[in-house]
């Protein structure tokens, strides 16, 4: 009985400081913002080296699913479906929840490890010593990095995932290039694109601060910095999961 | 500094084609821009609007020429007000086109079809089209196949 009660108040004190140290993100993100370069760098680091790795796992996203949908709509002979069907599974779910978890192993890890690292060599503890505040100088850049890169790689992904499906019904299944087209703009509404790119921007937030404060929190061993890069990805994972139903639920009820 | 300069322009490149991407989606995969420009609104009483929905088309001709707004129960005399967005673009309609709701194909969604009367006097934003047809219902249709052959 003890030992639950002390693992239920260990877990709220646990997630009272991730949101302290989200809030302190936040007052701290005007600050850093007037110095662009430190955050255009992480920009770089977050975003454009997961550039390849979104663009191509979006490419077979979309292509496996313009596959799936013609062969199964083919069955009802609605193939001309398959160009809603897929920028819609893309916009609203695959885009956002594919390239979040590709973010989370990608730089999610990256920015985990970087900074359990700065820990366990002292260099966070050193930037103190020199009156230099470790959350402004490296937690902040690189949560805002990962934030502002999340929706556009969203978008790419989607995009890319869109041509990905668009090869696989066009030329290689033989549908027709203006029927998919006029099909896909009818489908699609404005609520879906912004369902998309809402959703992209709660996961960006979510991951970013995961991967920050897991770092920032490492236990400052090799052990430790490798524990914290596991559990970025695996906590984003559930999260981003978790998220994504509840969103998708709202928007559902909303209308 | 080489390192720098490789650094500014893949951030550059990276942010440019995000927002392409972003530009792309919000106007290249929805038709609905051409409806948000302009439009003047009918609306039209149905004793029985079938499974019309909101944004269902409306079409005459086969074009889709708007949408339908809102659908709302009158309790007066119990019918269904349909309230349709109809491009602007068709403003000399005939005040005396009739609406009924159709099927597109057996099993299809559901539309309001147009049908251009002969008056001299044109739909205005607001207006009523007076002369309507409701949708038929295959429950009611199979009721009355039945009784009559019963008989």
């Amino acid at each position: 009985m003890r030992e639950l009660f002390e693992a239920l108040s260990g877990f709220l004190r646990t997630f009272g400081a991730l949101q302290l140290f989200f809030l302190r993100l936040l007052v701290e993100s005007p600050r850093v913002l007037a110095r662009p370069r430190l955050v255009s760098r992480q920009v770089f680091n977050a975003g454009a080296l997961s550039l390849v790795l979104i663009m191509v796992c979006g490419f077979f996203v979309g292509a496996v699913i313009g596959l799936q949908a013609y062969s199964n709509l083919a069955r009802f002979g609605a193939e001309d479906q398959v160009g809603p069907f897929s920028a819609l599974s893309l916009m609203k779910e695959l885009g956002p929840v594919i390239t979040a978890l590709l973010f989370a192993g990608r730089a999610g890890t990256a920015l985990a490890s970087e900074i359990g690292l700065m820990r366990a060599t002292d260099q966070l503890s050193a930037m103190e010593m020199m009156a230099i505040d470790p959350v402004v100088r490296v937690a902040v850049p690189r949560f805002l990095g990962g934030v502002i890169s999340m929706p556009l790689l969203v978008a790419i992904f989607t995009c890319v995932g869109m041509l990905g499906s668009y090869v696989v019904g066009v030329p290689l299944m033989g549908l027709d290039s203006g029927a998919f087209w006029s099909e896909l703009q009818q489908g699609v509404g404005k609520a879906d694109v912004y369902e998309g790119i809402i959703k992209s921007v709660v996961f960006g937030i979510a991951g970013s601060l995961i991967a920050v404060w897991e770092g920032y929190n490492a236990v400052p061993t090799a052990e430790g910095v490798g524990r914290a890069t596991t559990r970025t990805v695996v906590i984003t994972a559930v999260v981003i999961l978790i998220f994504d139903f509840i969103i998708t639920a709202i928007a559902i009820s909303q209308g | 500094m080489q390192q720098t300069k490789a650094v500014e322009i893949g951030t550059g490149a990276f942010v440019a084609l995000g927002f392409a991407a972003l530009f792309f989606l919000t106007t290249q995969t929805t038709n609905l821009q051409s409806f948000d420009q302009g439009y003047f609104q009918v609306t039209a009483r149905f004793e029985n609007i079938g499974g019309l929905k909101a944004r269902s088309p409306v079409s005459m001709a086969g074009v889709k020429i708007g949408q339908v707004h809102s659908i709302e129960f009158d309790p007066e005399d119990y019918t269904a007000v349909v309230t349709m967005n109809i491009d602007a673009r068709y403003t000399e309609l005939p005040d005396d086109t009739d609406a009924s709701i159709l099927t597109a194909g057996l099993l299809g969604s559901q539309y309001v079809g147009l049908q251009a009367g002969g008056s001299d006097l044109y739909l205005e934003n607001g207006s009523e089209l007076l002369f309507t047809q409701s949708a038929v219902v295959l429950e009611n249709l199979i009721g009355k196949f039945l009784v009559n052959s019963g008989e």
